[in-house]
């Protein structure tokens, strides 16, 4: 993992500082409200619905068991006892006093974290696969450059005021399992000619206007990956729109010039500010490199997992959807469920935090991954060891096997909490797990992602939903409306509605009888639910979620015309 | 009134003679006009526009080297992207520099410090 240096350290320290100064100068007029409001933003601060939000950085998705056990000591000493994983690979506190804001930030630089940039009008925490450095299909591990990008982009002196905001995103495996293709800029890690390079896409996006991402350049060497980042984003400062924030995203400015026309500005810029990058930033990324070095995986034989594999049913289906195929021989991904049906997807209280350090601690290598689908990962186990890791999940409440399954839902935090949202969006998450749960079909369903997103912004990813789902307010009333066909992957789809709204009342029921249909219609166990809505289209479940209202209905229209 | 800010402090105008002046919205394609002129204010209309910081970049990659203001509404937590940008100083209302005096100013003049983009450039 990688590990502060003198500069990173102090760098942290002395934002905290600057942060603090910042909350005096507020309170003692020196700063607007105006003035002060990015500012806050920039270190993580938001003003929500009903309080305060802190949102921590976890940096591309990793973290080890001593940062994981101050998450939850600040979770115990600042809030509510819990902490919510959200779909960038943050947490956020739901309930932090201004005061203390200080205070917890030093407890975050304490073990090598912050909450810097992970709001306002610059470049985003960048967000890479969960599974990185451990995944069977992974070509290069991302977080290296994640890192030298992390380190590139904070504080740039330029990009601080954007137009809005910029996330980035990187992936080194076949899979996607980043959702690059719905990022600001989405990095492909991708060999050419025996040299790892990237493959730079751009404009991608969900929010009100969704866009699959388009390819900005086929592949750059990693030496001018940096120039070339600060070249895109140098282009979109002057020319992203700033008269109307829902336009300013790149992902618009690409749409209005084309992508050519991007491509040729970007090139340009290129070339003159390549220059002064002094050719350290290559060396810097070889350095960061050494720290995501492969633990030291063990040789051992892994006859107490086929055991309980074959004799513990329970342990049995865990197995078989919360893990995944690692480079190792011998060894496993394991991902813990926080999405057990009933709760909110995405939090975890202090002790399961523990608990979670522990695992790490214990079996794990040191080693924890927060994934854009809200759920905490173990990236390198040892096999022998999941049957006693299991027990303690179980113990513990987290060991829901739904890993990829109709529970295993993304929701934003909603009108719960969200001072942006339209409509809830957690309750109608644990509806739908807890109905799928009481009906018992969730493993006859197979792979299913359903994403829920409270207002239009998707912070839920429901454009790239198996099934979406958007929370909206209709003169005062929710109303939710769905699609189908999203894909989050590498062959990203952006849903199709399936026509008019559900009444919140009616939504659980309607995403029922998109199963049921699935279920009667699918050729096989084997067609996915996404594969079945590509061979059958939306007729089907069209016909299943609006069935045709009374027959006598055109005659009575007649008869009153 | 206005007020002239460089690493020392709060400084009286020395520059009588002519400035190029240049909006926000500045078409960058244009910038190499300017390279030869002696000095050149750009504008901030507001502090949230942060068009302001890219463009004395280029201006500074065009080769300009002269002196080079970030005229308007600058905060004081800025001061350290302006000159990071490649402004020599900036320029702020006198309203502006009352809520924000020179200490505030100063806190920031040791902006060359626990800065990753020196890091990340220098030569090999």
């Amino acid at each position: 993992m990688y590990k502060y240096n003198d500069f990173d350290e102090a760098f942290v320290r002395e934002r905290v500082a600057q942060f603090s100064g910042q909350v005096a100068r507020r309170i003692d007029g020196s700063l607007t409200e105006d003035e002060f409001r990015p500012l806050r933003l920039m270190n993580g601060l938001y003003l929500q619905l009903h309080a305060y939000m802190l949102r921590v950085a976890i940096p591309y998705g990793t973290l080890n068991s001593r940062q994981m056990d101050q998450l939850a000591y600040i979770a115990e000493t600042y809030d509510r006892g819990y902490g919510h994983f959200t779909t960038r690979q943050n947490i956020q506190y739901n309930w932090p006093k201004l005061p203390d804001v200080p205070a917890i930030l030093e407890k975050l630089a304490d073990v090598e974290m912050h909450a810097i940039q992970t709001s306002g009008n610059t470049i985003r925490n960048v967000t890479a696969d969960h599974f990185a450095g451990a995944a069977a299909d992974e070509v290069a591990d991302p977080r290296p450059v994640a890192e030298l990008i992390r380190q590139w982009s904070t504080d740039h002196p330029e990009f601080q005021f954007l137009p809005r905001k910029f996330k980035v995103a990187v992936s080194g495996a076949t899979a996607d399992r980043a959702v690059i293709k719905a990022h600001d800029v989405g990095i492909y890690l991708r060999e050419q000619d025996g040299e790892l390079g990237a493959q730079i896409i751009v404009g991608g996006g969900l929010g009100r206007t969704p866009m699959v991402g388009k390819v900005l350049k086929e592949w750059v060497a990693f030496e001018d990956l940096l120039p070339y980042l600060e070249a895109t984003v140098s282009v979109w400062n002057l020319l992203g729109r700033r008269d109307n924030k829902y336009k300013a995203r790149i992902k618009i400015t690409v749409h209005e010039h084309g992508i050519d026309d991007i491509r040729a500005r970007v090139e340009e810029r290129f070339a003159q500010i390549k220059p002064a990058f002094g050719g350290i930033d290559r060396e810097m990324l070889s350095e960061i490199e050494t720290h995501f070095a492969p633990p030291a995986f063990r040789n051992a034989p892994t006859d107490e997992f086929d055991r309980a594999y074959e004799t513990d049913p329970v342990f049995r289906s865990w197995a078989d959807t919360n893990l995944s195929a690692h480079k190792a021989t011998g060894y496993a991904i394991a991902t813990i469920s926080i999405k057990k049906p009933g709760d909110t997807p995405g939090d975890a209280s202090a002790d399961q935090m523990r608990t979670l350090a522990g695992l790490a601690r214990d079996f794990g290598h040191d080693e924890l991954r927060i994934s854009h689908e809200q759920n905490v990962i173990l990236p390198h186990v040892h096999k022998s060891d999941l049957p006693r890791i299991h027990a303690i999940l179980k113990a513990t409440g987290l060991a829901t096997a739904n890993v990829g399954l109709a529970s295993d839902i993304i929701a934003c935090p909603g009108m719960d909490y969200c001072a942006l949202a339209t409509a809830r969006s957690i309750p109608v998450a644990q509806g739908i797990a807890t109905r799928v749960e009481e009906l018992g079909i969730e493993h006859d369903i197979g792979e299913l992602k359903i994403k829920i997103s409270g207002c239009i912004n998707a912070c839920g990813h429901h454009h790239v939903g198996h099934i979406g789902i958007l929370g909206l307010d209709r003169a005062g009333v929710e109303n939710y409306q769905i699609t189908l066909g999203g894909d989050a992957t590498e062959t990203m789809v952006i849903g199709d509605r399936t026509g008019p709204g559900f009444a919140y009342d009616e939504i659980v029921p309607a995403i029922e009888r998109i199963v049921e249909t699935y279920l009667a219609l699918r050729l096989n166990e084997d067609e996915t639910f996404l594969e079945a809505y590509r061979r059958l289209g939306m007729a089907p479940f069209k016909a299943a979620l609006y069935p045709a209202k009374e027959e006598t209905a055109p005659k009575e229209k007649a008869n009153a015309a | 009134m206005t007020v002239i800010i460089r690493d020392e402090g709060f400084v009286s105008e020395d520059y009588h003679a002519e400035w190029v002046t240049l909006a926000s919205d500045t078409d960058p394609a244009t910038l190499s006009e300017f390279v030869n002129a002696p000095a050149i204010r750009v504008e901030f209309p507001s502090f949230a526009d942060g068009r302001g910081f890219t463009l004395g970049r280029l201006l500074r990659t065009n080769g300009f080297q002269g002196r080079l203001r970030a005229t308007g509404h600058v905060i004081a937590d800025q001061y350290a992207m302006a000159r990071r940008s490649g402004f020599d100083e900036v320029e702020v209302s006198k309203d502006l520099a009352e809520r924000q005096p020179e200490a505030q100013w100063l806190a920031r003049a040791d902006w060359r410090a626990h800065d990753y983009q020196t890091r990340l450039r220098q030569a090999r």
